[in-house]
């Protein structure tokens, strides 16, 4: 494989986005891009964090034009940030904001001159160039690099639109409510619509009425890439919907339940696709028709002990799941839950024992652990406890040094302070103690 | 509130001024989505980014509920 077009739209009036002023042609697109890139600093790695969909594509094409590494951390806290700096010293920051608060040297996206009509070509882009580098929490607290080639992300993204039948010449119209700067959102709102002929959806909605207005905006046929988090509250709020032609979900495995509801309601398809930040996308489902996943064409699953690897299509070499999967047939597998030491809170994945690191690294704090309650209720979010020996410490104080460090949605909801921890003879901390120890404090609190 | 989030505090413990994101109650986006369902459930009121005022209506428990206040149908 040699090169790889930047877009697979070609005609120069073909539709690649919709912002708040309407369409943006391919011409005019490519044109933003030579602008930005012209004004790119030498560094070759940057941190896009433009928040509009639309300004992040531009930033991700001006970078791969440019040759330039787009960093995709899992959250930007200051001390991510600071880590960032150390593994990529050149490092920059393109934001759409006035108050970005990442500490790198900051590019202003710029204002955008019309395009010139003499000029257009699409870019075409080596298949081994390296196009993103995406992190996983280390067992240790450091951040793990997966770099990102174009040819795996390409194929990656047209398995998927073959998948969910974007090929179809329609056009659709993307709208996303998860964001560009996490693997999901990447692949499925930003090359997903590159590589299909497909247009983005400028906008990042959040509420419900956020997501109508969004998709309102744009014409049909519409596909709402979403999560099981942001569709529950989208079914819950008694909107009048607007017109959803094709529902994508992930981040999270969608209950039956709610999958019927919200294709009842939408009188529309809802498929998941399944993957990690290591793998990218490897399999999908139509949760209403089918509780197994389908692997994507040329991939298969390779047993190891009693985890599973992943290899073929867009996978360059094979990659271990953290997730308990049980294979069926003919590239079919269900999915059992995670592997104990990772913990998926909305879509966010940590390692219990990187968490577990951080914590005990705290000043104040002799000793300390995670605990993730099991999950009673598929549709509200379980959220992490902890207990601590830190004396002398407040948990006002203990929560603000882990947010330094760590995405608010894996801060311990209850944090629990304690004398010791129930260690048992040997110093392991199983887990049914730390549950017993959970546990009789809501009986103490609910009597 | 508290009961929506299965906070580990009391009514009286928040203070009305107090952030309710971050440093403060620690709320996160999770948290903000849950409230705006119980608030569109009980107010009748849809809450929304567009609007040029929406990061003040998160400011605190005041300006949340002086922004119910203001907008409910219910």
């Amino acid at each position: 494989m040699s090169s790889l077009p930047l877009v697979s739209h070609v005609a120069p009036h073909s539709i690649v986005a919709w912002r708040a002023d309407g369409a943006v042609t391919l011409r005019q697109f490519l044109a933003e891009v030579g602008q930005l890139a012209d004004l790119f600093p030498a560094g070759g790695q940057l941190l896009n964090m433009c928040r509009d969909r639309y300004r992040f594509s531009v930033g991700l094409a001006a970078a791969i034009v440019a040759g330039k590494v787009s960093l995709l951390p899992s959250t930007h806290t200051p001390e991510v940030v600071r880590q960032i700096k150390a593994l990529a010293p050149d490092a920059f920051c393109l934001t759409d904001s006035d108050h970005c608060p990442v500490d790198l040297p900051q590019l202003r996206y710029p204002a955008m001159a019309p395009a010139h009509p003499e000029t257009f070509a699409v870019p075409q882009i080596e298949g081994k160039q390296r196009i993103a580098v995406v992190f996983t929490s280390g067992s240790s607290g450091t951040p793990q690099p997966h770099p990102k080639t174009w040819a795996a992300l390409v194929g990656s993204v047209r398995a998927e639109a073959l998948r969910l039948g974007l090929s179809d010449g329609a056009p659709w119209t993307i709208i996303g409510t998860v964001p560009p700067q996490h693997m999901y959102g990447f692949e499925s709102t930003v090359l997903l619509a590159w590589q299909s002929g497909n247009a983005i959806g400028h906008a990042l909605p959040f509420y419900p009425a956020d997501i109508c207005q969004a998709l309102a905006a744009v014409p049909t046929p519409r596909l709402l890439v979403s999560s099981p988090v942001h569709l529950r509250a989208l079914l819950d709020a008694g909107l009048a919907l607007p017109e959803i032609n094709r529902l994508l979900s992930a981040t999270a495995p969608l209950s039956a339940k709610l999958a019927q509801a919200i294709e009842a309601r939408c009188h529309a398809p809802l498929l998941e696709i399944y993957g990690s930040t290591e793998t990218g996308q490897i399999a999908s489902r139509r949760p209403t028709h089918n509780a197994e996943w389908q692997l994507f064409p040329g991939m298969t699953l390779i047993a190891e002990g009693d985890s599973w690897r992943v290899c073929g299509a867009h996978i360059e070499t094979s990659t271990a799941l953290s997730d308990l999967i049980e294979p069926t047939i003919n590239g079919h597998f269900l999915l059992h839950g995670r592997i104990a030491d990772l913990v998926n809170i909305a879509g966010k994945r940590h390692s219990l024992a990187s968490l577990n690191y951080l914590l005990n690294n705290i000043p104040g704090v002799v000793d300390g652990a995670f605990y993730m309650p099991d999950e009673t209720d598929r549709e509200a979010i379980t959220r992490l406890a902890a207990c601590v020996v830190a004396p002398g410490m407040d948990a006002q104080r203990l929560l603000a040094a882990l947010r330094e460090h760590i995405d608010p949605v894996f801060l311990p909801r209850p944090l629990l302070f304690v004398d010791a921890l129930p260690r048992n003879v040997t110093g392991k901390l199983p887990r049914a103690l730390l549950k017993r120890l959970f546990q009789k404090r809501s009986t103490l609190k609910s009597a | 509130m508290i009961e929506c989030l299965n906070l580990e505090v009391t009514a009286e413990q928040i203070a009305p001024d107090a952030p309710l994101y971050g440093d403060g109650l620690g709320l996160d986006s999770i948290d903000v989505l849950e409230v705006a369902l119980v608030v569109s459930k009980r107010y009748g009121l849809q809450l929304q980014s567009g609007s040029a005022d929406n990061p003040h209506i998160f400011k605190s428990l005041r300006s949340l509920s002086d922004h119910i206040a203001a907008q409910r149908t219910r």
